[in-house]
């Protein structure tokens, strides 16, 4: 297998007035050519700003330290103009909330036409035409009638297919969805997970709840406070976690589930 | 909106029948504004409506006529304020840090100014006509427009929308004026209807003073200023401008109140 990102001792400092807060910690991390990665972890272990630093969207007072290798070059390195051609086209991400990362003043199929028109200055009319095309891919019905619509006039779970679709537009190598289900109730979780199975992209799939991660991805890493503190396949830390925070983890999933199981 | 609001209804058809009038003006008006018809200042009668102002020149003409610049003066004054506003605040508000520091502390010198006086300064080195009053008023009132942008820009900029939209590879520059700046519309339009007020108000003062739109050419604010020395014998001659003047700036600001309401969500 083909190493597509790899990420070598990348740490993420804020600058705050007296003190620094290291919010990525000497992380190294890899995805292979067609593989779906999770990272698990707590709300606040890093993992979110993990994925941003990726995507280099790490604003002042944070800096990121390291590599990201990513396709022979180092992302970390190359000018911003370079990397705004890197983000949508050859990386792209799908957010946490689909309720705030629509914006609310566009038509659903400007927001996806805007990306063919930023990354291939395809004409209205065109883009138009593919952003159709891809709710349609995203199981939305009428896709050219739904594209007119705004954002308020879709359910959560529609509009994280219509986020899917944007991040999905340029059909880019490496997707990173950072909670894409979080927001989501049980039966559109499913639905979501569904999708971004269908689209057969490399993933690096971002999420709290290592049950769902375990069932989707064949490598993990789990983090905590700003580290990586286990990796292997699933199977593996389901079934013989090493560290005792995943264990922990792993442990709080199961009791959940026998709780779930006893109260039906 | 406008159901709710008589207000506003009355201020949107005074503000569309003076626009209409300012546009119509060489067809509606009776006679040339500038041409001297009588021999001396008439009271309003059937053959000049508003009577004729000192020089003998009608009224009725030159209020129409002024309608046209004055309008034209607050239209453009506020389209150069927007723009300037527009730009500074969204920069300030995007980018924060020392920038917008350096930004701010400029827009409160420009605020702690008494603008009238800072208009008068400029207006005195520069040759005054309309469009200079144009420019000096619009460049002496962004600054209202740059701290709201700035507002605006400063709680848009945190939400998701714009992350995702740098995630697509969006540029700053696009995501400023293609994905924020659509959001801060709706005040921006109340602030620019109620700016237009302000610009009325101003080019009248200015012209009422001498530094603004100058003679023969009329404008409500030099009708006004001719005005002057005949308010006991002549008062339609201060009146009829005024009442322009007047009409004008309550209808935006009937307008403007309307369109805050309707357009702002928390109320």
């Amino acid at each position: 297998m083909e190493k597509l990102l790899e990420i070598v001792k990348l740490s993420v400092h804020y600058h705050a007035k007296d003190k620094i807060v290291k919010a990525v910690e000497n992380v190294g991390l890899t995805v292979n050519e067609g593989e779906i990665v999770g990272l698990v972890g707590e709300s606040g272990c890093g993992k979110s700003t993990l994925a941003l630093s990726i995507m280099r969207l790490i604003d002042p007072p944070g800096s990121i330290y390291g590599e990201i290798r990513w396709r022979g070059r180092n992302l970390l390195n190359i000018h911003e103009k370079e990397m705004q051609k890197v983000r949508g086209e050859e990386i792209s991400m799908v957010f946490q909330d689909p309720f705030s990362s629509l914006n609310p003043v566009f038509r659903v199929g400007d927001q996806i036409a805007e990306v063919f028109r930023y990354h291939k200055g395809s004409s209205r009319r065109q883009s138009w035409q593919k952003a159709a095309e891809l709710l349609d891919l995203v199981h939305i019905k009428d896709p050219k009638q739904r594209a007119r619509d705004y954002p308020h006039q879709f359910s959560g779970g529609m509009r994280q297919r219509v986020s899917v679709a944007m991040a999905y537009a340029m059909n880019p190598k490496l997707l990173i969805a950072d909670e894409p289900t979080t927001a989501l109730d049980v039966t559109m979780q499913k639905a979501i997970l569904e999708l971004l199975k269908e689209l057969k992209t490399t993933m690096l799939f971002i999420s709290h709840n290592i049950a769902l991660v375990a069932g989707l991805c064949s490598r993990i890493y789990v983090m905590q406070a700003g580290r990586i503190v286990e990796e292997g396949s699933s199977a593996e830390i389901i079934n013989s976690p090493k560290d005792p925070y995943t264990a922990k983890l792993v442990s709080s999933y199961k009791e959940i589930n026998l709780e779930a199981n006893r109260s039906q | 909106m406008l159901k709710r609001n008589k207000l506003a209804l009355f201020g949107l058809i005074i503000l569309c029948s003076l626009s209409i009038a300012a546009v119509l003006a060489p067809v509606i008006a009776p006679y040339d504004p500038s041409e001297i018809m009588e021999n001396e200042i008439q009271r309003p009668t059937v053959k000049h409506f508003f009577g004729t102002d000192d020089l003998g020149r009608d009224i009725l003409s030159r209020v129409l006529y002024g309608g046209r610049i004055s309008l034209s003066v607050a239209v453009v004054a506020v389209l150069v304020a927007l723009t300037i506003g527009i730009l500074i605040g969204a920069i300030s508000g995007y980018y924060g840090g020392i920038l917008d520091e350096i930004i701010m502390r400029f827009t409160d010198v420009m605020l702690s100014f008494p603008s009238i006086f800072l208009i008068l300064a400029i207006q005195s080195m520069l040759t005054p006509n309309i469009y200079n009053v144009m420019i000096v008023i619009g460049a002496t009132s962004w600054m209202g427009i740059a701290r709201l942008v700035r507002g605006e820009f400063l709680a848009l900029k945190e939400r998701e929308f714009v992350e995702a939209a740098r995630a697509i590879g969006a540029s700053n520059m696009r995501i400023i004026f293609r994905h924020i700046l659509p959001n801060s519309l709706a005040p921006i339009i109340v602030a620019a209807t109620l700016g237009m007020a302000g610009a009325i108000l101003t080019e009248s003062a200015l012209s009422f003073l001498g530094l603004g739109v100058q003679p023969p050419t009329p404008s409500w604010g030099n009708m006004l200023m001719d005005s002057q020395t005949y308010l006991l014998d002549a008062p339609w001659m201060a009146i009829i401008p005024g009442l322009f003047i007047v009409m004008a700036v309550l209808s935006l600001y009937f307008v403007g109140e309307a369109l805050r309401e309707r357009l702002n969500p928390k109320e």
